[in-house]
Order: C-alpha cells, then structure tokens, then sequence
C-alpha cells in the first residue's frame, strides 16, 4: 500500500472524552456527534480536518471508554490512519473492527501537525522531513479483518 | 495457569491457553448499556442483518447512564432500548443503579466470562468472573451470534500486604497502583490482585479495586475466590472445574506493595495516574463533591461518608451531591438512616445511576468549577466544561472536603 497525508498530531493518553464527549453520544447519528470530534483540545477540528489526513499521537490512544463512537466519528470525517506510540485495548479492536488502520510507531514524537507522510505496508516516511521510519505491522488476522473494511465484513464472509 | 486463562480456555473449548494465543470464546453473559445501546442496535440489525439475538436469556440492557432522561434525544434513545428489549424478550433493568453493581447483584458467577459495552466491565474480577469491555460492533456481533474472539492477556501479580492505616482504604490503594503503573502500564493484560490485604476486604472493597484496572489500560482484573465469595454464591461456583493456582503461576509480572505505608491518595487533573497525598494538595477549593458510581457508591462507601458528614454541614456554596451505586445499595441506606444524615448535612441526593461521574447529567461542571469525586476517571471536560476540574479520592476524603469546602484528608 501507499497512502499518503497531513499529519494531525495529538499527545500522549488522549481518552475517548476528548475524541468524543459523553454528552454527545445522545445525538442521533454518528454524523451530527462527528462535528464534536476532539472538541476538548481543538474545538474547530471538524472544520479543520478534511478526509484522508492522518492522526497521531503518543502513549495509549484512546484510553478510557469503550465507545465505539469514538474511532467512528473519526472514520465518518475521512481518518483511514492513525499513527500511535500505542493504542488502549478497547479502542484498538474498535477502531480495526471499523476498518481504519492501526499503526503502532515508536518515533511519533518525531511526527507534527502539518507534516506529510506517506504510509506504506512496513515504513513511515515523513516527506517533511525526509526521514523514514520503520514500523511492525498489525498480525494477519487484524490486517484481514481491516483488508475487509471491518469486522462486520470480515465475519460476513466467514460465515 | 492462572484462573483467568482456566477460564478462558474453558470458555474456548480447550484444555490449554497461553498468552498471547488469539482464542474464539463461548460468552456467558452480555450487557449493553444506554451509552451505546441505539449504536449498537443500528449494527445489529442494518450492518450484521442479524434478525434475532443468539440467546435473550443471556444479554442484559440496562439504562443507568443518563437516567431519568435529561433531554428529548436521551428519552429516544431510553426509547430504542426498550423497544427492542420487548421486541427480543430481553432484561431491561431501568433506573435501577450503575450497570456493573446490578450485574453483581443479579447476573454474574464466579468463573463466568462477561462481555460488556463498558469499559468499567472489568470489575467483575472482584468474584472471580473474566469480564472485559468491547465497542458496539464486537457486542453487536455477540449479541447475534454468542461468541466473541479474544487474546489472551499475559497477567500482572499485584502483591497487598500489610494494613491499611486509619482513614486509608482500598481507593488510596488502587489510586497509589494506577500511579505506580501509569495509565497504559498494564495495558492488554490482566491484574490479579491477592494477599492478606485483599483477603481482608470485602467483596465491595475488592470491586473498587478491580473497577480501576482499566485506568491503567488492563483487560481485566481477577482475584480469586475465596470464603468471602463462598458466602455470596455458596461453594457450587467455585468448583466448577477451575483449580485454584498457587502464586506464581505463569505472571508475566509481579509487583508486591506494603500498604501500611500509605497515605490517602488523589488523582489530580487531567489523569488518573497523575496521583499525589493528599497532604499535598489540601486546600484547593471545590464547587463540587461527588459521593457515587460503580467505584464507590455502595452502602459501606455511604457509611464511611455518613460518619464525617453526621452533624456537619456541607461548606456554604458546595454541592455536594451523593448517588448510591443501586437502588438496593440505596435502600439500604434509607433504613440505616445515612440518607438522612447527607439530607440535614446539607448534600443532594440523586438517584441511583452513573450521575455525575458520565457527566453528562445530575450536576455538570461549569468552566473553571473544580470537583473532588469518588469516581474512577478525572479526564478533561468528563463532567461537562473542558475548563473545569476532576480529582478522583476515597468517600472519606470527598465527605472532609465536602465540609472544609477545600480538599482536605483526614477529618473523623
């Protein structure tokens, strides 16, 4: 794969409230909550953000709740990656059962907001910087279900 | 192997697990709460096509986190949930306290395997159950088809010993773990607490152990049964297969903690790992003091307020609002006579439900409005304005700064 985008980046532990506060998950469709998305730390995000750019972040993103909601309205906005240090469990298999894929990178710090990667099946490469970055990709079993678009996909045709 | 791979393994249909292994798993028990619920059932029905839920005896719904409906979108989603929870011939608890306190009541068994739309599922390690938290698609798909796949988590051994001083109990001693690990420090694993400290505690003590385990990123939490459990489920649950592991039995990691050494404790803003003394923070001014939530809302919570808080009054312009964890935790309440004692102290009390620590009904913070809670999560703008703060203590300490009206340690 090759999969080029404007890097977002975001710190270390950012919990699904700040992704998505609880006071929005009332609201009927996952594409009125997505105008809400990181409102904590960037009330604009939504507007600023446009579909295809790339998150990321530090240590343990999102942590705390297991909202579904959360990776959901990123994935509504256009997010096909995130970049983490790493992910909090729950949101992982969220965010891999939504189709987006996960990237577990030990250099982010050395990633900012504006930068450009380009994400290929094992490398990072910020074409900002011109630095590469070597990464772990998630197992077979992950990646098929992401290759599917998604768990629902993905059991679908096991079925 | 340790009981929770002993569970897993039974639930997966084999003889051996070990860490790390990708298992498919039978479940036994499934709840589903109002915070995802009408997500959920969008999955269910128009992504999975699922017509039917695989066993209505086996799912739970339970309406706790935003009740009684605060807002026109609320009752539509209470709505959904009881709809299809008549259309499925599913439990639909309403109103009736926190989710994970009445899955203890009335569902959970030791040896169980429990799934959950909650992070906070976790708890039911506190009788020997495994249970962890998933998002609507994995919970949609359990509800259709009963299964779910898991990995099996490596476990860290946390060692309690000693006893706890005057005035510390066991939310100082998760609070010191959680600072100890930091947030993602058992991140995918599961924490099995024992020793003579955790023999020691009662079966609600040990649930505000294990409700915090996911603050530090665990899976899951576990102690294993023991006389205390006995006395709630009888002996037949505990000899359903499982042998009970002596210790050191395949941890990936052991930490041992002297616990007649520590102070009252508090997470201060923004993280629940962020954990100093209390000692070190006295004096900050509060708005607000929360007594409640799955972490600590329960009669023995409510008691140790009740002492401080009898004939005391709540500082002149702080809230202080008390949710028990359930109504039969509230109802007990009533005829110990503790609701009348928060009553003349001054304090509001709310009904049974998620309340404050959901934040987003029954008392929400204003900018720059400061909260001391005895909840399990202090994250920036939980309870409503991301200007406001959260520090996350005992019922002990929450009812001394209720009264000083500034955080305060120690008042008997």
């Amino acid at each position: 794969m090759n999969d080029k985008g404007k890097i977002w980046k975001f710190g270390d532990d950012i919990d699904t409230d700040q992704i998505l506060p609880s006071q929005y998950l009332v609201l009927p469709s996952v594409i009125e909550m997505s105008e809400h998305a990181m409102e904590p730390l960037m009330p604009d995000f939504s507007e600023r953000y446009s579909a295809g750019d790339i998150i990321a972040a530090g240590k343990n993103f999102g942590c705390g709740s297991s909202r579904e909601q959360a990776p959901a309205v990123l994935k509504e906005m256009g997010v096909r990656i995130i970049i983490a240090e790493s992910f909090a469990r729950i949101f992982f298999r969220n965010a891999i059962n939504l189709g987006i894929l996960l990237i577990e990178l030990n250099n982010t710090e050395k990633i900012s907001t504006g930068d450009t990667v380009n994400v290929t099946d094992s490398e990072v490469m910020n074409l900002t910087t011109q630095k590469t970055y070597d990464f772990i990709p998630l197992t077979d079993f992950l990646k098929n279900i992401v290759a599917k678009g998604g768990l629902v996909n993905y059991l679908r045709e096991r079925v | 192997m340790t009981l929770t791979e002993q569970i897993i393994a039974k639930h997966a249909g084999k003889r051996k697990v070990i860490p790390g292994e990708i298992v498919d798993v039978d479940v036994d028990c499934l709840m589903i709460n109002d915070a995802t619920i009408t997500h959920t059932i969008d999955i269910f029905k128009d992504r999975f096509n699922f017509k039917n839920v695989w066993d209505s005896e086996k799912i739970i719904l339970i309406n706790d986190h935003q009740v009684p409906a605060d807002s026109v979108n609320t009752a539509e989603v209470h709505q959904k949930a009881r709809k299809f929870a008549l259309e499925q011939g599913i439990k639909l608890y309403e109103n009736e306290g926190v989710c994970h306190q009445v899955m203890l009541e009335s569902h959970v068994k030791p040896g169980d395997l429990v799934i959950g739309a909650d992070s906070h599922t976790c708890s039911y390690g506190c009788i020997g159950a495994v249970s962890t938290g998933m998002g609507s698609t994995d919970v949609a798909a359990i509800m259709g088809s009963g299964k779910t796949w898991l990995k099996v988590p490596e476990t860290i051994h946390i060692i309690l010993k000693g006893k706890p001083k005057n005035g510390v109990y066991a939310k100082d001693i998760i609070l010191h773990i959680i600072g100890e690990l930091t947030a993602s420090g058992a991140s995918y694993r599961t924490m099995e607490f024992s020793g003579e400290t955790v023999r020691g505690m009662t079966i609600s003590e040990r649930f505000t152990l294990c409700n915090m385990v996911i603050e530090a990123g665990g899976k899951s939490a576990m102690i294993i049964p023991d006389e205390r459990v006995t006395e709630m489920f009888g002996d037949h649950h505990l000899y359903q297969g499982f042998f009970l592991p002596a210790e050191n039995t395949g941890y990936a990691k052991t930490m041992e903690c002297d616990v007649s050494n520590l102070n009252p404790k508090i997470a201060c803003p923004h993280s629940v790992d962020n954990i100093k003394d209390v000692k070190d923070v006295e004096g900050i001014k509060i708005d607000q003091a929360f007594l409640g939530a799955c972490t600590n809302g329960r009669i023995d919570d409510l008691r140790i307020a009740a002492k401080i808080l009898k004939n005391r009054k709540v500082y002149p312009g702080v809230r202080m609002l008390v949710t028990p964890a359930s109504v039969k935790e509230y109802t007990k309440a009533l005829k110990e006579g503790i609701i009348d004692i928060f009553i003349k102290a001054g304090a509001t009390v709310n009904h049974p439900g998620c309340s404050t620590c959901w934040g987003a009904c029954q008392g929400v913070l204003g900018r720059g409005q400061k909260m001391i809670s005895s909840a399990n999560r202090n994250f920036k703008g939980r309870t409503g304005s991301p200007e406001s703060e959260i520090y996350l203590a005992s019922p002990a300490t929450v009812a001394a700064s209720a009264i000083r009206g500034r955080i305060t340690g120690g008042l008997k």
